[in-house]
């Protein structure tokens, strides 16, 4: 039985951690209205650009001397994982959930044989994935000193990516990350980065006109290829910042509650031992006034 | 009057109906305007002029890619910047990082990646020349 000492003590914490994840939750809240706006911004950039390279992708394609980041290298060896989460904590499933998404599709190819390699973004899924594929991380991008992502971050980190490319490190790249859906859902996305697959809208493009290419077609998709990369990554960042700003809000909200359920219980109980301590005095002066 | 965006991956910066518009192709500058042949085409470091019934607007693009089609013509640039908020400051960031890309394409001696790389610093060094 604790005293009634400890039991104030206890109160006293609890109220000051439903303080602090309160104050979190709000934080979040304002971050998240950012994050979102930030993410709504960008997405006519990609959408624009992803029907541009949809029309070349498939028109190219079909001639079939298509560059290495298009067709691919002919192997499906040596996998790349690009694992984008958070650089902080307390997010709820949030950071769990990409690591899952990623560690089932690792676990899927090693057993299958091919080789995996592990390129890590954000602190968060790093410390998680150390544990069970330490020799298969390669490398780690720290954005930890970054306050508001922009494209700058999204080339610096598509560049590390392609240079691996080109250096003949793997054949297939898949971006992991979480899709924003709303404050309480989120979604982790696996992506496949290299070689770009841009969906053909084949309804459409018996339609679409015979474009001018200026220079040919070859130039501009060598020049673009590796602009969808970052533009890619870039929407992963923004819909990655939207979801842990997400998941944090509702993972406070969740810690302010249960912090007040544990007042009220603790509140009660602390009564109660008040109580008794107050009928055991009078027990104690009444037997001894009688005893007189 | 042909529908015109202009957008960053950071942003849309500008939509709206324009008479035409000076885009600095990477072949050459060229006015595109209403029932032009659809085109795709690459940027080059310069200034994108937009007529309309309201006043002329000219911002400075960075590299990016345009595309033409008869509905609409959509400019995609890397780096985006009206004019008027344009900055020496800027310009060195660019200009450095421009000669940065000409010397590690040296480095690995690659001739496409070298030619792209000094053709790009030349653009900035024209466009700043143009600026001042």
């Amino acid at each position: 039985m604790p005293s009634l000492k400890d039991l104030k003590n206890r109160i006293e914490s609890v109220k000051s951690t439903r303080k602090i994840t309160k104050a979190m939750q709000m934080v979040a809240a304002a971050k998240l209205r950012r994050a979102q706006e930030v993410a709504e911004s960008a997405r006519p950039y990609a959408e624009t650009f992803n029907r541009v390279m949809s029309d070349l992708a498939s028109s190219i394609v079909d001639q079939g001397d298509a560059p290495r980041l298009l067709a691919g290298t002919g192997s499906d060896q040596t996998h790349l994982l690009v694992v984008m989460t958070s650089e902080r904590g307390l997010c709820g499933g949030f950071n769990s959930n990409i690591v899952k998404n990623a560690k089932s599709l690792a676990n899927e190819l090693i057993s299958a044989g091919k080789t995996v390699k592990i390129l890590t973004v954000g602190k968060k899924g790093r410390d998680q994935l150390k544990r069970d594929y330490g020799e298969q991380l390669v490398g780690h991008i720290d954005l930890s000193e970054v306050k508001n992502i922009n494209y700058a971050h999204a080339q610096g980190i598509a560049q590390d990516v392609l240079n691996r490319f080109e250096d003949n490190e793997y054949d297939i790249a898949t971006l992991f990350f979480s899709k924003f859906i709303s404050v309480v859902s989120q979604e982790p996305q696996a992506l496949q980065l290299i070689p770009a697959a841009y969906p053909s809208e084949d309804t459409e493009m018996s339609s679409s006109p015979q474009f001018d290419y200026e220079p040919d077609e070859q130039g501009i998709l060598s020049d673009l290829l590796p602009r969808g990369v970052a533009t890619q990554i870039f929407s992963g960042l923004l819909e990655n910042g939207a979801s842990e700003q997400g998941a944090r809000m509702s993972a406070m909200d969740n810690a302010t509650r249960n912090a007040g359920e544990m007042i009220d219980k603790l509140t009660i109980q602390y009564n109660r031992s008040r109580q008794a301590v107050i009928t055991n005095e009078l027990i104690e002066i009444i037997s001894g006034a009688e005893a007189l | 009057m042909i529908p015109f965006e202009l957008v960053s991956p950071e942003r849309r910066l500008a939509t709206m109906e324009v008479q035409g518009v000076r885009i600095p192709g990477s072949e050459g500058d060229m006015t595109v305007m209403a029932h032009h042949a659809p085109l795709i085409s690459t940027l080059r470091p310069g200034i994108l002029g937009i007529e309309s019934s309201e006043e002329p607007q000219e911002y400075i693009v960075f590299g990016g890619f345009t595309q033409v089609t008869a509905e609409r013509v959509s400019v995609l640039a890397e780096r985006a910047v009206p004019k008027s908020e344009f900055t020496e400051e800027i310009l060195s960031t660019e200009i450095e990082q421009a000669e940065n890309a000409v010397t590690k394409a040296e480095a690995s001696s690659d001739h496409a990646a070298i030619d792209g790389a000094t053709k790009r610093l030349a653009d900035i060094r024209a466009l700043a020349a143009h600026v001042a």
